[in-house]
């Protein structure tokens, strides 16, 4: 691998260590009555809200319709993801380091793993929150579930849910293409040979 | 036949034509251009008014905030007097605001809000209002729009010529307008020349919860009736009007109209300052209180003063000079540059205007036609610059534009009157429907106005609105003064008076509204913040409920082991952190008001139950959409019954 490949990997794997400092995705509700919306952030290690207050104000509200609390302490992916994120970065430039174009390749391959089924551990936490309602809830309406969506804009009830990702998402988007392009002008380098 | 019924028929049309003609003379509605009018003032729903407007309640005793132009009410202030709608002054928590050396006092006759200034300009920071009755001035905090400060006035009557801010916050005063013995003692009321004193009291202002009265002036008894502190080369000054420098004790409205001329006092509170460092003050005994709500402990609490400092003018020279001021002067006005000193004789009508630089001038030349009990009498001729021959009658109060224009309100002839500093000049006038007291131009008595609108703040009502019994709202009526005429836009009701009242633009003081009380800063020590911890507590017949209420429940909502003869305290913290999520609580037969808990508050209801039963108590504040639900049990037993204390949230304790 010539040494622009190799800096672009190094690149792409410590874009990953961005996600400890933005948000990964936001899910926002609108609703008349909440004129500045009510946002939620989705980290790779925490959920927040506008204010300190917004996940008690969401569980307010959430429980009317008898969704369970969202409790960041609950969610043990919180707690390993950081390190599966950690060890990636780790990983990218230990393959950047030694400049195996298939090393390269198998990285870029692995992460695009880790995201999928990432999607789909938010996908089914999402269903968990929408559909395991209490059965006292005060609210209930026949054949309703409030799981927001995973990507897009959805109305639960008098709320718009918009779901869509975060400067975080950003960031590993650009990896997965910095290591896309990193594999590629490797490949060409080593035609030009 | 024929004849009488044509008769019949003609009656019958006098009487409707007299009907209609009664009906159809319409009155004067004082509009120049109603379109035009109409666009002016209106503010779309969802849109924000241009001006805060803090009008005084007067005899309500609070204040009440509109918008301007739209002259929609926002928010009713409690100060003075007790509101049930809040439970101010009826929760354990404000009931000391209103506690005076006469105990507790609730409610005053609030008279002239005057908002906070930073080199003289109105900062938004707070708003002060004085109490005229049980003499006292308060603050208001206007990131939450709540009373938190109150302080009395000691050896003062009737707190009118009050508060009238310095130019940096740094006093707020008081004049007394009715004098008294001082100190306050049994004596004849017709040793009133011998026996009654007025006093000018400064009271520290710029520091919240240290509001506190720096010095007095002894003056003669004399009626001290408005004031306005000097601005720019006048700032240092403080101007108060008197009348009866008669002295009279009785009739008054005859007795205290005798004179020519009465005083405006002119005090030079920076010299006051010095003589104070030099140890000129008197320490004398008073009785005073100070009442402070920390809104981290969201309670209040009354401090006893048992002194004042007291400066005597013959020992202290230069401190206070009268400028004679024809007619008893009412309102006395200085305009932006701090250069004139309006005085509104309002028996008479014309306007005597001061010139500051002369009246130093005179000072200098000791240009004095007389003295009172060590107080130069200044002469006439050596401080006036003007005189505004108005052509109206019975002047009271004077703002300004900012643009060399000032506007005078005249009670008798019921009529505002433009007109230029400098030249005397009367350049229009506009009618007020009816008798117009105060006006208020945003900024108007500052060294920067926004002189956009005047607000005449009438004190006659009768025919402006849908009549409502013999009791009428006073009315204010806002004007365009931003071309040559002032054009009348809008007429709307007030809550009690709307004896004086203070602008400023909305963008300085909406950016600092606080939309809760962050929970972790809640110091009360009563407060409850998390559920788990909510608890029902009896020490002999003392009865503590640590309740908590969240959409939308109580917790707890069932509480047993209560007795006849107990003293309930209810201290209800809310646990909401979300912008207007406020909760309320009321009980059956509480002989109270309501609590109504602001996000993160804590509150207290006392209720003394008399009968056994089950009471119900719910939340007052429609709060959600489970809200009816939002209710709970009290049991009560009969005294030296054995039901243990319990309480509990859905069976769970």
């Amino acid at each position: 691998m010539n040494v622009r490949a190799k800096i672009i990997m190094s690149i792409s794997a410590l874009a990953l260590l961005l996600l400890f400092v933005t948000p990964l995705w936001r899910i926002t509700l609108e609703a008349p009555q909440y004129p500045d919306g009510v946002s939620m952030y989705i980290w790779i290690n925490k959920i927040t809200g506008d204010t300190p207050h917004t996940l008690q104000n969401i569980n307010i509200l959430n429980h009317y319709v008898g969704m369970k609390y969202i409790e960041p302490d609950s969610i043990p992916e919180l707690k390993y993801f950081p390190f599966v994120i950690g060890t990636m970065s780790l990983l990218g430039l230990l393959v950047a380091w030694k400049g195996k174009r298939s090393w390269v390749l198998t990285w870029l391959i692995l992460l695009v793993v880790l995201c999928g089924l990432g999607l789909y551990d938010f996908y089914l936490w999402e269903y968990d929150y929408g559909h395991n309602l209490d059965p006292k809830a005060p609210i209930k309406v026949p054949g309703m579930s409030y799981q927001p969506p995973l990507f897009g804009t959805k109305m639960l009830l008098n709320f718009k849910a918009d779901s869509y990702p975060y400067w975080g998402g950003l960031w590993l988007s650009l990896s997965i293409i910095l290591a896309a392009l990193s594999w590629y002008l490797a490949g060409v380098y080593k035609k030009s040979k | 036949m024929k004849n009488t019924f044509s008769i019949l028929l003609s009656f019958i049309f006098l009487v409707f034509m007299a009907a209609c003609g009664n009906s159809g003379e319409k009155k004067d509605s004082g509009m120049m251009n109603t379109g035009d009018a109409a666009q002016k003032v209106y503010v779309a729903p969802g849109e924000y008014d241009e001006f805060y407007a803090f009008m005084s309640g007067g005899f309500s005793g609070q204040i009440s905030v509109y918008g301007l132009p739209s002259g929609r009410l926002l928010k009713v202030v409690p100060v003075f007097s007790q509101d049930a709608e809040k439970g101010y002054g009826y929760n354990e928590e404000t009931k000391p605001m209103l506690n005076t050396s006469y105990g507790f006092v609730p409610w005053d006759d609030a008279h002239h809000p005057e908002l906070s200034q930073t080199d003289g300009v109105p900062d938004g920071r707070w708003i002060f209002i004085n109490g005229n009755n049980t003499p006292r001035i308060a603050r208001v905090d206007l990131t939450t729009f709540e009373t938190t400060e109150i302080i009395e006035i000691p050896n003062s009557g009737g707190n009118h010529s009050s508060p009238f801010i310095t130019e940096n916050s740094e006093y707020v005063v008081a004049g007394t307008r009715f004098s008294v013995p001082f100190p306050q003692k049994d004596v004849p009321i017709d040793s009133y020349k011998e026996n009654f004193k007025g006093a000018l009291t400064y009271i520290k202002a710029d520091e919240p919860g240290n509001m506190d009265v720096s010095f007095q002036i002894l003056v003669p008894g004399y009626d001290y009736d408005l004031a306005h502190s000097g601005k720019g080369k006048s700032h240092g000054w403080t101007f108060f009007t008197t009348y009866n420098t008669e002295e009279s004790h009785t009739l008054k409205e005859v007795n205290a109209s005798q004179n020519d001329k009465d005083f405006i006092a002119a005090v030079n509170w920076k010299k006051a300052e010095e003589y104070l460092k030099q140890g000129k003050g008197k320490k004398m005994p008073a009785n005073y209180m100070h009442n402070y709500y920390d809104e981290e402990t969201h309670t209040a609490t009354s401090t006893e003063k048992k002194e004042v400092t007291v400066l005597i003018p013959s020992e202290c020279p230069g401190l206070i000079y009268y400028l004679p001021t024809p007619k008893s002067p009412h309102g006395v006005d200085v305009d932006p540059t701090g250069e004139y000193i309006v005085g509104n004789g309002k028996l008479s009508a014309d306007l005597t205007v001061h010139s500051f630089d002369k009246m130093l001038t005179a000072i200098e030349n000791e240009e004095f036609e007389g003295e009172v009990d060590g107080i130069p009498i200044l002469k006439l001729d050596a401080v006036s610059a003007g005189t505004v021959s108005s052509g109206g009658l019975g002047p009271l109060h004077t703002e300004f534009d900012g643009k060399g224009n000032a506007y005078t309100t005249f009670f008798i002839s019921s009529e505002v009157v433009k007109w230029k500093l400098g030249t005397w000049e009367v350049l229009d006038r506009a009618p007020c429907y009816y008798s117009v007291g105060h006006l208020m131009i945003p900024g108007g008595d500052s060294k920067s106005p926004w002189g956009k609108y005047l607000v005449a703040l009438n004190k006659i009502t009768k025919d402006r609105y849908l009549p409502t019994g013999p009791e009428m709202n006073h009315s204010a009526q806002l004007y365009d003064i931003s071309g040559d005429k002032m054009e009348l836009l809008l007429d709307f009701p007030t809550i009690g008076e709307p004896h004086y009242a203070q602008a400023i633009p909305a963008d300085i003081v909406m950016k600092n509204s606080k939309k809760i009380y962050p929970i972790e800063e809640n110091k009360h020590p009563h407060a409850v913040k998390n559920e788990k911890d909510v608890r029902v507590e009896r020490d002999g017949n003392v009865v503590r409920v640590y309740i908590t209420s969240i959409r939308s429940h109580f917790n707890p909502d069932n509480i047993e082991g209560i007795k006849v003869g107990d003293k309930v305290y209810f201290h209800l913290t809310n646990l909401e952190q979300d912008w207007d999520t406020p909760h309320g609580l009321s009980i059956m037969g509480a002989r109270n008001a309501e609590l109504l808990v602001m996000p993160g508050q804590t509150e207290t209801l006392v209720w003394e139950p008399q009968k056994p039963g089950v009471y119900p108590f719910y939340c007052t504040d429609f709060c959600s959409a489970l809200h009816q639900e939002m209710q709970g049990y009290i049991r009560v037993s009969p005294k030296g019954a054995n039901v243990p204390i319990k309480w509990s949230l859905d069976g769970e304790e």
